[in-house]
Parts: structure tokens; C-alpha cells; sequence
């Protein structure tokens, strides 16, 4: 002992620290990655390295030239940000669309707020609806997976978009999703973007964030409560022109959007009752847009509308202080 | 077994009772002892000894300084060497009372046998005066004086005692040993201070991670057979022990902002303070000694010492080997609340419960970094508050906005920091915010009393 430290208490601190949590996420979404890597194949490998890669880059450069602070990148959100943004994007998409999308995520919806923390919108969906304005064409041409080592891909639209292409060609729902095995959604068969369609790995990972305490469910499930409910009123009343409950919950990445997009701290309201209006809200706008909207699906658009009524939420559902009314 | 624990926030430290099996030990007497007149709430005692003075243990040194205050007693027997300021452990500078040790004379009338006392004494108050004349002040970490919170305010009136043996921060085991050593004293103790408060019932509340004490106590008050006391057995949760938090968790009632205790009903005591309770008034012996837990994993010699008030540290830590090379911090109290010390040649006080030494990896704070609003900040907080938002109001300087979001409320309990994934030093912030807020209102408080006493003298003046 050479000096005491002397400061005041507390002397001790949780492990936590915003890295260790990040690390959790990204550990989190890791059997989805591998899981889109199998189904997809080196494209997908290929999206992942490039949105990656470039996301933590440009964070890099930007906090050193332009903002002339110490790096933030050893928090790991930009990895984060990486990886939701490639799960985002159909396999396909051209390295160069990938990294188009990055510098909007990272650079715009990021940076230009101050960095992690001070964002307003989450930074990969960001990212991800602009390349959906922008390039169009990449954005919504998904092939039907073909695995690892598959061959010819066969080209397709998704699920969501089949279907609403068909009702607009007169067919019934029935007719329509009976092309699919709820099966096949959950183990990945079918189109969609790479984190879309491994259903099961990304419940498995949140699953994992839950019981490591790094988020709450509350966000998650009522997300999936109101889509579910919403779309039971609806498919009660027309069942030929509106889909199923199953059908809503597994397709057009609701799941990777309630579990790991609209559970994103900074973009997130912090109390109990804050989250459950917020994914009450997600899960009726993404409904409103799949059935009414122009958009096949919704979950991205929803996500974004509720992510600017978060300061609101956070000052109208405050956790009660002790002792006062 | 139903559980119990407080509403809102909390943390789950690692508890870390790794003296749990050290026996309550008798430190050797140091050769000289160092006693402050200011180690209570409220006014510093004065000094009734001079210079050169022979005293006994046990022997009234210093006066009440005024009606919060409280007796102080020699600690051991000796000569008065000096009356003089010295530092304390933060390093302040306050008045002691010096005494060389010579021998071990206690004074005229203190029972020093360990025969158990059982008998009630019947009138209630000449139980407080007797816990006034023993010095006793609350050993939870406040040190209040015990007298003045067993005379509440009137109108209001004391429905429940709350013995507060939760011992929630880690590593502190003296008030565990004292349950499972002197169990039979504190439950006496307890039962002198359900009939203080008028035969109110009495919950000894223990957390969950002491099932021996909570089976003991159990045990002894069948046995000694008090009607009306009962264990309540906790949660383990920090901070059950704060005051407003226990009173949450017994009894479901939640004490107003700026409120005391007794306006819900509640009076609480902790274990240690029972056991002072029992000698004062039991056997005539003020407070002279404390238990301290001297802990750390960096730390040799694992222990809970009884030690004589105004021991210098220093002479503890060498009784039990010296500080270790690796410890970087050593802290009076538990590592939530408990102060650093800078100064080891300081001297106990009746509040000093532990000694804990800190590795630097184990207390060296991380560098902050950006708040990510994850509300664990939030979560944690047992008052309800926004510590992420008092942080920047408090940074900013707005004490109005501080108020409004209720600083003043804060126990500085550490939750917030202790959660904080950014490492931000939330509470160091918030204390300031707090102090200007408390400041604000004390001097509006003062304000509204001038002008009140300005307009009587007014209206005397016209008449
Ligand atoms: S220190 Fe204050 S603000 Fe922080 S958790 Fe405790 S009561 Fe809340
Ligand atoms: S715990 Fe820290 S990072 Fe999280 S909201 Fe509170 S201040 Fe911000």
C-alpha cells in the first residue's frame, strides 16, 4: 500500500458496464448470424463483414477527425448497429448499398446526434428505411434461401409482399399464405431478409438478453400481444382479406424488430409502463401499415413513429417516488 | 415463508460475509484512547473533564451540547492527557479528549457480570432517561441520539418498534455476531423498547442470508417468553436497512419526503443499538465499545472486534497485522455507504462498524463514458428518483429543477452508481444537488420564521 484512495461511496460497482452489455447483445445475435450464414450462404457472409466493418469505421473516423474525441468504438454499439443493419437487408444487396446504408445509420443517425446515447432514432433501422426510399429494387427483391452451398437461387418476393401483391390481384388470404408451412418460418425457408428468417435463433437470443438482465420483456411482448390481438379482430372479421395472427407474428421481421430493434436502450422509453405503451404502439402501427399502408410490412416505419415519442413517454410514466403522491 | 422486502428499486450486491464465522473478540486495550465530543447528530458534547483528571470506565467526560445531543463516557481508565482537535477519519479537525490507559476501573454502579437482566423496568420513562445518561446513540450509521427518537413529537404516536438487524451491505457481520452472541441481550433490549414506546408491538426484522440468527432469536424469545415481539425475516435486498426503506418493507407504510418515522407509526432501532439499549438501562453501562468487523478479501485476519471507543485505527489494523500491500482503499462502514479513510491515525467512534479494505481492482472506478439511457439508474433507485436526470439538472446548477424532481429526497444509498453501466459518477453529482436543495429549503424555512416573528412583533407593536 503506497497511498489510500479516498473517495466517496460507493466503493463497489456491478460489473455492468455499457460494453459488457453491448458484448451480451452481440452474443446474443450470434446464432442468427450463423443462422443466416447457412441459409444464405457466403452473400450473406459477405453483407454481414461489409455493414460490420463499415459501421465501426466510420464511427471510428468520424469520433477522431471530425468530433475530435476519444474513440468510442470499444462500447461495441457500432457492432451492434452492424449487425442489425445486415439482418436488414436482403443477402443481395450490393456491397456498396451496404455501406451507403451504414453511413446513414452510423454517420447521420448516430453521430450527427452526439453518439451513443444521444440518438433519437435507431440508428440500423435509420439506415435500413433509407436504403428501402432509396434503392427500392435491392431492397425488396428477396431470394427463396438456398443454403449454404445451394445453387441456383430462385427469386421471389416475401411472404408479406406475395401476399398483398395477390390480394390486389383478387385472390383470398387463404389461398394465398396455404403456400406456406408456419414450419417453414420458424426454421428459416423462406424469403424474407437474413435476420427475418431465423425465427427461432433470434427468440433464443432474446431469451438469452432476458435472463441476463440486460433488457426487459415488457417491450417485446407487447409487441407481439398487440400484433397478435390485432390481427385476431381483423382475420375474425375477414378472414379472406386479412392474414392471420401465426402468419403476422413470424413473417416480415417482426421478430427481429421487437426483440432487438425496439428493445434498444437509448431509442426505448426506461419505465415498465413507458415500454408497454411503446410496444403496444409499435405492434398496432406495424398492423395499420401491413394492412392499410403501401408497405408490405411495417415493423421498421412503426418502430421509427414510436422512437420520436419516447421523450414523451419518459416524462408521462415515471416510476412513483417513494413517500410522495 | 412469506418474504418481505421495500416497493421500489434495490440492488443485489454480492454479500460477501466472508468474517460470518469470526467470533465477537475483545481488542486489547490500546495503550491510548482518543474520544470526540462530536461523534453524534446534533450538537458536539462538552467536556466536563480537565486536563490531569483520573478517570473510570464508563465515567461522564463530555455533556450534551444541547437537547440533540448526547452523554459521552470515558471509554477506559486513565489520565486526561489533553483536550485538544485532532483529525478525524475524513481528516477534519474536531475536539478529543485524550486518555492515557491505565488499568481497567470501571465506575460506581455499572454491572460488569454477564448475568442476564430480564425484568421490565414499568415506567416508560425512566427507561429514556436511562438510555439518555448511557450515551446511547443509533449504531445503525446514524448515530441519532436513541432518547430523543424514543420522545416523539406530540400528536404523533409510535404503533411499531422496528428492530433493524437486516445488516444489508456486504461484507459488515458485526451485527450478525452480536444477534447470534447476545442474542438474549438484544431481545431484551428490544422488549425495554416496545414498553418505552408504550408497549407497541416489536418486529425484529433479519434478512434472509442469516438463518442462524433469525432460528436464535427465534429461540430466545420463546424462551425468554415477551409477548408481542416477532422476526420478520427479509429479502435479501440493499438497502433494506435504510430507515425509510425497512419501514416500507414491515410495515407497508411509506414515509412522507422530509418526513420522520414517526409520523407513519414507526420508531427504528438497530441490533446494535438494542444491545446498548439493554446495558444502559440493564446494567447501568453507557456505551464505552462497539463491535467493529475488520474485512477484506485482500485483508489477512478476518474479525469482529469489540473495541473501546476512541481506539485508534491504527492499532487495530496492527492487532490484526498491519494493512495488507494490495489494499488501496480502506473504508469505515460497508462499501456502499461506508466513508473512505484518510487518516488511520484517527479514532473509533460509538457509529464505527466496520473496517473493510478494498483492493484497487476491486474499488477503482471505471472512466464515464455516455449515459445509453438504459434506466438501470432508474430501476435501482429505492427512492423513486431519476438519477440519470438529477445527475444533468444537478451538473447544470438547477437547483429549482433539482427540488422539482425531488434531490432532496436521495438517501445516498449508491444504487445509481453502483448500476450505472457508463460508470458516471451519478451520486457524487446528485450529493451536491441535494445539498443545494436542503440548503434552499432551510433558509425558506428561516425566512417564513423571521417574517412570521416580524408580523407578531408588528402586531405587538400596535397594541
Ligand atoms: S443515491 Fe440517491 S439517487 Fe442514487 S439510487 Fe440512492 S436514493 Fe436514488
Ligand atoms: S444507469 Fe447510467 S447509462 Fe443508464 S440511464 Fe442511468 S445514467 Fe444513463
Amino acid at each position: 500500500m503506497s497511498k489510500l484512495l479516498v473517495s466517496p461511496s460507493p466503493h463497489i460497482h456491478s460489473k455492468d458496464s455499457t460494453r459488457s452489455l453491448m458484448l451480451d447483445v452481440v452474443i446474443a445475435l450470434i446464432p442468427a448470424v450463423i443462422c443466416s450464414v447457412v441459409f444464405y450462404g457466403w452473400q450473406e457472409l459477405l453483407v454481414l463483414g461489409v455493414s460490420v466493418a463499415s459501421c465501426v469505421l466510420l464511427e471510428w473516423a468520424i469520433t477522431k477527425y471530425m468530433l475530435k474525441q476519444p474513440s468510442t468504438i470499444a462500447d461495441l454499439s457500432a457492432v451492434i448497429t452492424g449487425i442489425l443493419l445486415a439482418l436488414n437487408v436482403p443477402y443481395t444487396t450490393p456491397w456498396w448499398v451496404v455501406f451507403i446504408g451504414a453511413v446513414v445509420a452510423i454517420g447521420v443517425a448516430k453521430m450527427t446526434f452526439g453518439g451513443i446515447g444521444q440518438n433519437i432514432w435507431n440508428p440500423a433501422l435509420v439506415g435500413r428505411v433509407f436504403l428501402l426510399v432509396s434503392f427500392p429494387t435491392y431492397m425488396t427483391t428477396w431470394s427463396k434461401p438456398q443454403g449454404l452451398f445451394g445453387l441456383d437461387a430462385v427469386s421471389g418476393p416475401t411472404p408479406l409482399g406475395a401476399i398483398q401483391e395477390g390480394l390486389m390481384q383478387g385472390s383470398t388470404v387463404q389461398e394465398l399464405t396455404s403456400a406456406y408451412d408456419y414450419k417453414d418460418l420458424l426454421f428459416a425457408n423462406l424469403g424474407g431478409s437474413a435476420g427475418e428468417v431465423c425465427a427461432l435463433t433470434l427468440l433464443a437470443g432474446f431469451v438469452y438478453l432476458c435472463c441476463r438482465k440486460v433488457i426487459k420483456p415488457w417491450i417485446t411482448l407487447s409487441i407481439f400481444a398487440t400484433v397478435a390481438l390485432t390481427s385476431l379482430i381483423f382475420w375474425g372479421i375477414d378472414p379472406s382479406r386479412f392474414t392471420d395472427p401465426l402468419f403476422n407474428l413470424l413473417t416480415g421481421g417482426l421478430i427481429l424488430g421487437a426483440c432487438f430493434m425496439a428493445t434498444d436502450y437509448v431509442t426505448s422509453p426506461m419505465s415498465l409502463w413507458g415500454g408497454v405503451v411503446f410496444g403496444v404502439g409499435i405492434g398496432f402501427l406495424t398492423m395499420m401499415i401491413r394492412y392499410f399502408g403501401s408497405y408490405p410490412e411495417g415493423v421498421s416505419f412503426a418502430i421509427l413513429i414510436m422512437n420520436s415519442v419516447v421523450p414523451l413517454l419518459n416524462m408521462w410514466f415515471k416510476q412513483k417516488k417513494f413517500g410522495r403522491k | 415463508m412469506s418474504k418481505h422486502t421495500f416497493a421500489i428499486g434495490g440492488v443485489h450486491p454480492h454479500d460477501n460475509k466472508i468474517s460470518r464465522e469470526c467470533a465477537l473478540e475483545q481488542l486489547p486495550l490500546a495503550p491510548t484512547v482518543y474520544i470526540s465530543v462530536a461523534q453524534h447528530i446534533g450538537a458536539p458534547s462538552v467536556p466536563c473533564v480537565a486536563v490531569g483528571d483520573k478517570v473510570k470506565v464508563g465515567q461522564v467526560i463530555a455533556q450534551p451540547g444541547g437537547f440533540v445531543g448526547a452523554f459521552i463516557h470515558s471509554s477506559v481508565s486513565g489520565t486526561v492527557k489533553s483536550i485538544a482537535p485532532r483529525a478525524d477519519l475524513a481528516g477534519r479537525a474536531s475536539t478529543h479528549i485524550e486518555i492515557a490507559v491505565e488499568g481497567d476501573e470501571w465506575a460506581e454502579g455499572i454491572d460488569t457480570s454477564d448475568t442476564l437482566v430480564t425484568t421490565i423496568p414499568e415506567d416508560p420513562k425512566a427507561i429514556i432517561e436511562k438510555i439518555r445518561l448511557g450515551g446511547v446513540v443509533g449504531l445503525g450509521g446514524a448515530t441519532f441520539p436513541t432518547h430523543v427518537k424514543l420522545s416523539p413529537p406530540p400528536g404523533s404516536k409510535c404503533e411499531r418498534v422496528i428492530i433493524n438487524g437486516c445488516e444489508c451491505e456486504p461484507y459488515l457481520t458485526s451485527d450478525f455476531r452480536t444477534l447470534l452472541e447476545k442474542g438474549e441481550q438484544v431481545v431484551v433490549g428490544a422488549a425495554l423498547l416496545k414498553k418505552a414506546m408504550g408497549d407497541v408491538p416489536c418486529t425484529i426484522a433479519i434478512e434472509e442470508n442469516k438463518p442462524e440468527a433469525i432460528a436464535h432469536i427465534r429461540e430466545v424469545i420463546a424462551k425468554l417468553g415477551y409477548e408481542g415481539i416477532d422476526v420478520m425475516v427479509m429479502k435479501m435486498m440493499y438497502p433494506q436497512g435504510g430507515e425509510k426503506q425497512l419501514i416500507d418493507a414491515v410495515m407497508h407504510r411509506q414515509v412522507g419526503s422530509g418526513a420522520l418515522p414517526i409520523s407513519v407509526g414507526a420508531v427504528v432501532q438497530n441490533v446494535a443499538t438494542a444491545l446498548a439499549v439493554y446495558d444502559a438501562v440493564q446494567k447501568g453501562k453507557p456505551i464505552v465499545d462497539n463491535s467493529v468487523t475488520v474485512t477484506g478479501e485482500c485483508f489477512p485476519k478476518q474479525a469482529n472486534l469489540v473495541v473501546r471507543v476512541g481506539t485508534p485505527l491504527q492499532y487495530i489494523i496492527d492487532y490484526l497485522g498491519g494493512v495488507p500491500e494490495s489494499a488501496a482503499k480502506i473504508i469505515s462502514g460497508g462499501p456502499m455507504m461506508g466513508r473512505a479513510v484518510a487518516n488511520l491515525q484517527a479514532a473509533t467512534v460509538k457509529g464505527t462498524g466496520a473496517l473493510l479494505f478494498l483492493t484497487e481492482k476491486q474499488t477503482r472506478r471505471a472512466p464515464e463514458t455516455g449515459c445509453i439511457r438504459c434506466g438501470k439508474c432508474a430501476d435501482a433507485c429505492p427512492m423513486g428518483l431519476e438519477p440519470f436526470l438529477l445527475n444533468k439538472l444537478s451538473k447544470a446548477a438547477d437547483w429549482d429543477a433539482c427540488e422539482a424532481n425531488a434531490a432532496q429526497d436521495c438517501i445516498e444509498c449508491g444504487c445509481c452508481l453502483y448500476s450505472c453501466p457508463a460508470h458516471i459518477p451519478l451520486l457524487d453529482n446528485i450529493r451536491v444537488g441535494k445539498g443545494s436543495v436542503l440548503s434552499a429549503i432551510r433558509a425558506r424555512a428561516a425566512a417564513a420564521k423571521a417574517a412570521a416573528e416580524a408580523a407578531k412583533a408588528a402586531e405587538a407593536a400596535k397594541n
